[in-house]
C-alpha cells in the first residue's frame, strides 16, 4: 500500500522536483522530493493528528488535521460566528458575557490539551482571552466552548492557559500588572512601581471539567509572559517568565530592554495549597463572569462571582522565587523529565537552561541575590544548568521531542533550532518562512512527546501563497522530525494569527464525537418534541413560536397575528436523529440572524420586526433535494392590528377567515 | 514492471475490504435461519431487507401497550413527514404498510435506512417517488418494534 501510494503522488512529487532545479536558493529548495508523499492524505481517508490552533485576534481555535494541514473546523470562542450562530442565538448569548458586559470579541493566544499523569488525555482543550482576561474550556466530544470563566485583577491574560499533569489547575498570569480590583485605580499611570500588581490565577478544574478560581498569587507588578508546569519530578511547581522587571509603563520598547537579565518565576503551588488551607487567603471583593453551557438544555447561563481569595506571594514566603534570565525572556518551556526549564530570551544571543535539581538545591542553600519586591532571587549560576551558546537570533519557545532533543524558534533569524539537552548544542537547523514563533510536536509539553512532526507557526507569509490584496493569511510549516534531520514536507495557510497549538493522536479524540443529541434527553425550556407539540403563545408583546424543522420542512411554516412592538422568539428544534443533518435558520431583517441546529437540539432567535409585512424565513444549511422548499412566511401587521394570532403547516389557500374564529 | 506486480496485491486488497458487518449477541429479533451464501454470508432476501432483523415473531394479537409507545416514537421521530392515511406527505402515508412489507423488512428498513436505500429495490421505487432519503432517526431496536405494534393497531390489528 506504501508503494501504492507513492506511485499516486508520483506527479506533485515530479512537480516539486522540477522546481527545485530550476530556483535552488529560495524557500523551495527546503523541500525534498518526497515530501509530497510525507504529508499526503488521500481522499476519503482520516487525518493522523488534530491540531488545535490558536486563531489569534479572530478570537476562536481552528482545528486542522495532520498531515495534510486540511482546516476541518472553526471552533467559536470568544467571538461570535454567525456560521454557526455563536452569540447570536439566545441559548448562546451568555457565553460571552464578562462583568464589562457583552464582549463578544477576543484575543486567542494559547492552546492547551487537558493530561492525566502528564500525558494528553483527549478531554478537553483549553484557551485563553488575552484582552478581557478569560480562559475557555473546550469539550472535544462536540468540539464546542463548554465553558469561560473571567479572572479578576487581570490585565493582558497573556501566561495562559497552561496546566499541571493532571489538569489540577490552569493557570493564568496578567501579562500587563494593574491596579487590583480591590484597590482604588483612579492613580497616576507612573505610580506603576507602588500601585500596579501582577495577579496570577489558578482555576481548579473539576472532574467534569467544572472551572472555578481557587486562588490568586499576588506578585510584584511586572509583565508575566509565558508559563509552563513542572512535571513528574518537578510537579508541584509552576514557572513564568517574567519582563519588564524594571517597572516601566511607557516606550517599553526602550524601558523594558534595560536590564541585562529579567526573571523565570518558580511557584511553589503546593505552598500556596498549604497557605490556603491554614485560612491565609484574604477574600476580596471583585466581579467576574462565569459562563457554562449546558448540553441538556442546550443553553448557556452567566452568572457574576464577587470574591476570589488572594495570597500574598510577597509576604508568604517559600511561594515565589525568581531565576534571572538573560534579556525578556519570552517561552518557558519544561522537559518531559521535568528536571530542564528553558528560557528563551528573546533580545538575548543564547538559550539559558536551567536545572530543576539545582534550582531546589538552591533554595536549600538560600543561594540568593537579595529579593526583587519581597520575592529571593536565586542566584543565575546556582539555578543554570547550562547555555546553548549561539543558537540563532531571537529564540521565543521551545517543544520536545522526548528522546533528549529541544527545538526552539528563532523569531530574528527565521529558523528552528534542533537541539542535545543534555550537551547544549546544536544539532540541526531548518529556516521557516518567515519570522517563526510558535512550535508544536504533538504532546511536545508532556511527559510524553509523539513526536512524529513539528510545526511552526510563522508570524509574516509574504511570499508564500497567492497575493489576496494586503492582508494575507498566516503561514504554517509542517516538518517531519523523525529523522536525525528535520524536513519541510507542508505549508498551509492558518486563520487569525497563530500562537500556540497542541495536537494529539487522533485515535484518541475521533472516536468520543457525538454524532447528534437524543430528542428524547432533548431538556431546553422551548423545545418541541414532534410537530404536534409546535405551537405559537403570546404574553403581551412577547410571542414565543415553538418550531419543528426536519427535512424539509419547517412546523409552523406559515404564522400571523405578529404585531409591530412584538418581541419575537423562534424557538427552533431540529427532529433529525442522524449524524450531519444540522438546519439553519433566518427571517428577513432578523438582527441576529442566524441559528445552525444540530439533530436534536433546540436553539432560538429573538426578532424584533421593524416594518409591516410578509416576512420570508428558510432553513440556510442545504439538507436535502427539496432543501430549497423549506421555508415560509410570517406576516408582520400594524400595532393594535385584530389580525389573530394563527400558525399552520400544510393549509393552502384560502385562509380561514378570522372572523369566524 | 513494479506496478505490474502490484496489481495482484492491489486486487487482493480491495477483494478483502468488501466485509460483511455482522452483528453478533443474544438478540430476540435475530434468529439466524436465513439463506447462507458460498461464502458463509447470508444472501439478500428483498422481503426482509438489510439489517439485523432476520426473523421476528409477530403474535395474532395486538400489544396495545407496546402500540401506544410506538405512538410515542411515532409523534417525535416519524409524524413529521408521515400521515397515519394512505395520503403521501414527505413519504408514504402508513396505512398497509404492514400489508405491504414483512415486519423484518419494516424493522430492518427502520433502522439500517441509508444501507437499504442503497441497496433494496422496494425502498429504491420509494426513494424515486419521494425524492427525499428518509432521515435515519437512529431507532432502538425496542423502538423499531413498538413502532411496528403501533403500524399493526393502525392498519386495524386487534
Amino acid at each position: 500500500m506504501r508503494h501504492l501510494k507513492y506511485f499516486t503522488v508520483a506527479g506533485a512529487i515530479a512537480l516539486v522536483i522540477g522546481i527545485n532545479s530550476c530556483k535552488p536558493k529560495n524557500a523551495e529548495s527546503a523541500v525534498t522530493n518526497d515530501a509530497a508523499a510525507k504529508a499526503y492524505v488521500a481522499p476519503g481517508k482520516y487525518d493522523l493528528f488534530y491540531n488545535f490552533v490558536s486563531g489569534g485576534f479572530s478570537g476562536q481555535l481552528s482545528v486542522y488535521g495532520l498531515p495534510s494541514g486540511r482546516l476541518l473546523r472553526v471552533i467559536p470562542v470568544f467571538s461570535m460566528d454567525p456560521e454557526k450562530g455563536y452569540g447570536y442565538s439566545e441559548e448562546t448569548k451568555p457565553m460571552l458575557m464578562t462583568s464589562h458586559g457583552s464582549v463578544p470579541w477576543d484575543d486567542l493566544h494559547h492552546t492547551e490539551l487537558s493530561q492525566t499523569n502528564g500525558e494528553i488525555d483527549g478531554r478537553w482543550v483549553f484557551a485563553n482571552a488575552n484582552n478581557t482576561p478569560r480562559v475557555a474550556r473546550i469539550d472535544l466530544t462536540t468540539f464546542r466552548t463548554a465553558e469561560i470563566i473571567e479572572l479578576p485583577n487581570s490585565g493582558g491574560n497573556h501566561s495562559s492557559p497552561f496546566i499541571t499533569q493532571n489538569t489540577e489547575y490552569v493557570v493564568a498570569g496578567t501579562r500587563f500588572s494593574v491596579p487590583p480590583d480591590y484597590e482604588d485605580g483612579d492613580v497616576p499611570i507612573n505610580t506603576y512601581k507602588k500601585n500596579f500588581k501582577g495577579h496570577i490565577s489558578f482555576i481548579k478544574v473539576g472532574k467534569e471539567g467544572e472551572m472555578d478560581i481557587a486562588f490568586q498569587l499576588e506578585c510584584p507588578g511586572v509583565n508575566f509572559d509565558l508559563s509552563h508546569a513542572g512535571k513528574d519530578k518537578s510537579h508541584g511547581w509552576f514557572f513564568f517568565s517574567c519582563y519588564n522587571t524594571e517597572q516601566a509603563n511607557t516606550l517599553l520598547e526602550v524601558n523594558a530592554s534595560q536590564k541585562d537579565k529579567d526573571f523565570i518565576m518558580a511557584v511553589n503551588w503546593k505552598k500556596a495549597e498549604e497557605y490556603l488551607k491554614e485560612g491565609k487567603g484574604k477574600k476580596i471583593a471583585t466581579k467576574y463572569a462565569h459562563n457554562v453551557y449546558n448540553e441538556k438544555t442546550h443553553t448557556a447561563t452567566s452568572e457574576i462571582k464577587t470574591e476570589v481569595t488572594v495570597l500574598n506571594a510577597m509576604e508568604l514566603k517559600d511561594i515565589c522565587y525568581f531565576i534571572p534570565c538573560p534579556k525578556s525572556p519570552h517561552g518557558c518551556d519544561v522537559d518531559p523529565t521535568g528536571e530542564y526549564i528553558v528560557g528563551s530570551g528573546k533580545l538575548a544571543a543564547l538559550i539559558p537552561v536551567f536545572s530543576f535539581d539545582k534550582i531546589l538545591k538552591a533554595i536549600a542553600d538560600k543561594a540568593f541575590d537579595g529579593d526583587f519586591q519581597g520575592i529571593p532571587v536565586i542566584k543565575y549560576e546556582a539555578a543554570l544548568y547550562g547555555e546553548v551558546k549561539k543558537p540563532g537570533l531571537g529564540p521565543l519557545h521551545t517543544e520536545f521531542d522526548g528522546n533528549g532533543f529541544a527545538y526552539t524558534s528563532m523569531f530574528v533569524s527565521s529558523e528552528v533550532v534542533k537541539w542535545n539537552i543534555k550537551e547544549l548544542k546544536v544539532v540541526d537547523r531548518v529556516p521557516t518562512f518567515y519570522s517563526v514563533g510558535h512550535l508544536c510536536v504533538p504532546g511536545g509539553d508532556s511527559r510524553k512527546p509523539n513526536a512524529k512532526y513539528m510545526i511552526a507557526y510563522n508570524k509574516i507569509t509574504k511570499d508564500r501563497y497567492l497575493p489576496t490584496g494586503p492582508e494575507l493569511a498566516q503561514s504554517a510549516q509542517l516538518f517531519d522530525i523523525t529523522g536525525e534531520k528535520m524536513q519541510m514536507i507542508l505549508d498551509f495557510p492558518t486563520i487569525g494569527e497563530p500562537h500556540y497549538a497542541q495536537a494529539v493522536s487522533a485515535d484518541l479524540i475521533k472516536n468520543n464525537s457525538v454524532k447528534f443529541y437524543k430528542i428524547e434527553e432533548n431538556a431546553n425550556a422551548f423545545v418541541a418534541k414532534g410537530e404536534g407539540a409546535a405551537k405559537v403563545e403570546r404574553k403581551g408583546n412577547r410571542v414565543d413560536v415553538y418550531m419543528t424543522a426536519i427535512r424539509s420542512h419547517l412546523v409552523p411554516d406559515n404564522i400571523e397575528g405578529i404585531r409591530m412592538g412584538d418581541e419575537v422568539y423562534v424557538h427552533v428544534t431540529n427532529l433529525e436523529q442522524d449524524w450531519d443533518v444540522p438546519h439553519g435558520f433566518a427571517i428577513k431583517g432578523a438582527l441576529t440572524s442566524e441559528l445552525l441546529i444540530m439533530p436534536g437540539e433546540t436553539q432560538s432567535i429573538k426578532w424584533v420586526p421593524d416594518r409591516v409585512g410578509i416576512f420570508p424565513m428558510y432553513c440556510t444549511d442545504f439538507c436535502s433535494a427539496l432543501h430549497q422548499e423549506m421555508s415560509g412566511y410570517i406576516r408582520v401587521s400594524p400595532t393594535g392590528s385584530n389580525v389573530p394570532l394563527l400558525f399552520s403547516t400544510g393549509k393552502n389557500m384560502p385562509v380561514e377567515d378570522p372572523a369566524k374564529k | 514492471m513494479k506496478i505490474m506486480l502490484l496489481i495482484p496485491v492491489i486486487w487482493i486488497l480491495l477483494a478483502s475490504c468488501g466485509g460483511n458487518g455482522s452483528s453478533s449477541g443474544k438478540n430476540p429479533y435475530t434468529a439466524d435461519d436465513s439463506k447462507k451464501e458460498a461464502n458463509g454470508n447470508p444472501s439478500y432476501d428483498p422481503n426482509r431487507g438489510e439489517g439485523k432483523f432476520t426473523h421476528v415473531d409477530i403474535p395474532a394479537a395486538l400489544d396495545a401497550g407496546m402500540a401506544a409507545n410506538g405512538k410515542k416514537t411515532f409523534d417525535v421521530k416519524c409524524g413529521s413527514c408521515h400521515k397515519l392515511t394512505t395520503e403521501k406527505l414527505v413519504g408514504p402515508g402508513w396505512q398497509g404498510v404492514t400489508q405491504r412489507h414483512t415486519p423484518e423488512w419494516i424493522m430492518n428498513f427502520v433502522t439500517n435506512t441509508d444501507a437499504m436505500l442503497n441497496k433494496d429495490p422496494k425502498a429504491q421505487a420509494l426513494l424515486e417517488l419521494c425524492l427525499v432519503r428518509m432521515p435515519n432517526q437512529n431507532l432502538s431496536d425496542d423502538e423499531a418494534r413498538a413502532l411496528y405494534e403501533f403500524m399493526r393497531q393502525n392498519d386495524g390489528a386487534k
